[in-house]
């Protein structure tokens, strides 16, 4: 076991002081929960403080467009089995966040690392992680955001002087690009419902041909590697050909994916798919996400979708109609300013519900829904959502800063 | 015309639509379809032809890797500049744009030869990303109220004799010249750098090509109300960024 068989240097204990007192301190302040200014403060005392926390942990790295939080639970939670886990749970996901994160587990034996997509090759090189989970890619924060097609060739740069098991979406081309220039590589077929970031072969350029499940460049030869896990319906299929189902309190077909992936994750350490799934029940809202909540005498639904893809996976778990559905939308920096992404996202889904629209960008959702041909209403905000809302519980998706604003609101 | 229904062509949205760039496709379909004007739309891929018998064509932004083998496929398969010459009307947007002109710099740094519809030529940009809420004053032989849309590009577009700029700028980048234009046009062919997608915050444009496209003067008025209320709201943003 990785254990503390090695103990931290002065400095390292120093710096790992020095940020938890900075974190206290913004704690206090009322600044949130510390992790990131903890973790900036821990890192200048010792910069290869993150590279000597990992060294005494068995590290998964997690990092995807969508699902990476939700994964990292999943499998931190399924890892459990088998001994203590770090993780940094509350999604802060760049250098500083993970630090925090990693300083506050000095007992334990697993860390289940969240990593944006931005910096993985930079903290894959500093944990030397045992295994990497990359669920999928696709467009994100277009005013700000690396292309998604070079995110996909740093990836796979970075990743091919990484000795980790790499556990990947066989199903996403972008990610088999990715990471098919690691020496070992487990295939899951994890499905996804998003293609329009990946019509291009990441290879060569010519036009990959998809018929049904499959996926392959006519030109270069570039193709779905054969999975040797694959998720169906609700069963995880494993190397042995068996059917393990999955029992989640977290709805939708992506969750299902993220639970097929981080079985096979857990598999790498030793842990039985059974138990893994088994334990994977327990995970229940994802930072607030998918929290059932009452306000204002209503139930309402918390769904986050923050992208094209991450909205279509939410049309796809939403209730049936004529379900009310509140729609928020943001164009904060953390969201992203360009709104044109709306346009990607097929509203037509959402025919037969009634549709309530709020958040600081309500007039392009309002043009959207127009040419969609739906009906829908504007309210000025939440309040005036839910008074106006056909009986029902209330699904509520709401992006990046808006999902904030929703949280806040209701008391979450 | 030789029908009353409006040939849509939206070109290569497996390369070129980075953008919400359907966007544009739903808005012209959308406001023809509310005068009853019959729409068939068709999205070309890169691997199929491009056909040239369509009223309006629909080009979109994309990543330099994209643009440059939109730029070879097109220049391979011929069909956009057929239309062309036939009279069709083509809009297009950021790469798309480029992809218009004589010369645009390519994703390997090189020049990348256009397509020779517009009269410019597009270098890349020393300084920082444009990128925020434009607002411009559209040339006014097109009879239209002021543009308002988000640029988002490392593109500067430089403008031959006989390419007029769309618009003149109040706020944003634009063509990046430093001269204050924002996109060209000449004749039938329109380039922008405008997103929104420019159709949901412009929506007298997509009115303006379906015009062109049936050679009518005017067409029976729609509710505008929330293109109204996005517009006002954009445009006040824009002079008066948060």
């Amino acid at each position: 076991m990785a254990g503390n068989s090695e103990p931290l240097s002065p400095r390292a204990k120093l710096a790992v002081t020095a940020g938890r007192a900075a974190a206290a301190v913004s704690r206090v302040a009322g600044r949130g929960s510390g992790s990131v200014i903890g973790g900036k403060v821990a890192l200048r005392f010792d910069p290869d403080l993150l590279a000597r926390l990992a060294r005494h942990l068995d590290v998964v790295l997690v990092s995807a467009t969508n699902g990476k939080t939700t994964t990292t639970r999943l499998l931190a939670e399924a890892l459990r089995a088998n001994g203590q886990v770090v993780s940094n749970a509350l999604g802060a996901n760049m250098p500083a966040g993970i630090t925090s994160a990693l300083a506050g587990g000095s007992e334990a034996r697993y860390g289940v690392i969240e990593v944006d997509e931005k910096y993985l090759a930079t903290v894959a090189r500093d944990v030397a992680p045992k295994a990497i989970a990359l669920l999928n890619l696709s467009r994100d924060q277009l005013d700000r955001a690396a292309e998604t097609r070079m995110l996909a060739e740093k990836w796979r740069e970075g990743l091919a002087g990484v000795e980790a098991i790499v556990i990947a979406n066989a199903d996403d081309p972008l990610i088999v690009w990715a990471a098919s220039s690691s020496p070992t590589v487990v295939w899951v077929a994890a499905g996804q419902e998003w293609k329009d970031d990946a019509w291009s072969c990441p290879s060569c350029g010519g036009v990959l041909q998809r018929p049904s499940e499959d996926w392959y460049c006519a030109e270069c030869g570039f193709r779905r590697p054969t999975p040797t896990w694959a998720l169906s319906e609700d069963h995880v299929i494993d190397p042995y050909g068996v059917a393990w189902p999955i029992h989640l309190q977290l709805p939708g077909r992506a969750n299902r994916s993220n639970a097929a992936v981080s079985a096979a994750a857990a598999a790498a350490f030793g842990v039985d798919p059974k138990i893994a799934l088994e334990r994977m029940y327990k995970v229940q809202a994802v930072a607030g996400r998918y929290d059932v909540v009452t306000y204002q005498e209503r139930e309402l639904r918390l769904l986050l979708a923050k992208n094209p893809a991450g909205w279509l996976e939410t049309f796809s778990l939403i209730d049936r109609p004529p379900t009310p559905v509140i729609l928020s939308v943001n164009a904060r920096g953390a969201d992203g300013t360009d709104t044109s992404w709306l346009w990607d996202v097929d509203y037509t889904r959402l025919a037969g519900h009634p549709i309530l629209v709020i958040g600081d960008r309500k007039m392009d959702l309002a043009v959207r829904l127009e040419v969609a041909g739906l009906q829908f209403l504007v309210c000025s905000d939440l309040d005036e959502a839910v008074r106006s809302a056909p009986p029902g519980r209330i699904e509520s998706i709401a992006n990046y800063t808006a999902f904030q604003d929703l949280r806040r609101k209701v008391g979450n | 015309m030789t029908d009353s229904s409006l040939r849509l062509v939206w070109v290569y949205p497996d390369l070129l639509s980075t953008y919400g760039d359907q966007g544009n496709a739903l808005v012209v379909e959308r406001r023809a379809l509310q005068r009853r004007v019959p729409v068939s739309r068709v999205d070309v891929r890169s691997d199929q032809p491009i056909p040239t018998s369509g009223d309006i064509y629909l080009i979109g932004g994309g990543e330099d890797r994209p643009q440059r083998l939109a730029a070879e496929r097109l220049r391979r398969d011929g069909g956009l500049n057929r239309a062309v010459a036939n009279g069709a009307i083509v809009f297009s947007v950021c790469a798309g744009y480029q992809i218009l002109g004589h010369e645009f710099v390519n994703d390997l740094g090189r020049p990348e030869p256009g397509l020779g519809l517009l009269d410019v030529v597009s270098v890349r940009g020393e300084g920082e990303r444009c990128v925020g809420d434009v607002l411009a004053d559209i040339d006014p032989q097109l009879g239209l109220p002021p543009l308002t849309g988000f640029e988002n590009h490392q593109g500067v577009t430089h403008l031959g004799a006989t390419a007029r700029p769309l618009a003149r700028l109040r706020v944003g980048k634009g063509n990046g010249t430093g001269d204050g234009t924002e996109g060209a046009y000449n004749d039938t062919v329109f380039g922008t750098y405008m997103h929104g997608p420019v159709m949901a915050r412009n929506p007298h444009i997509a009115d303006m090509l379906i015009k062109l496209a049936l050679d009518v003067n005017a067409l029976p008025p729609v509710d505008d109300q929330w293109y109204d209320a996005l517009r006002a709201e954009r445009i006040a943003a824009a002079v008066q960024p948060a």
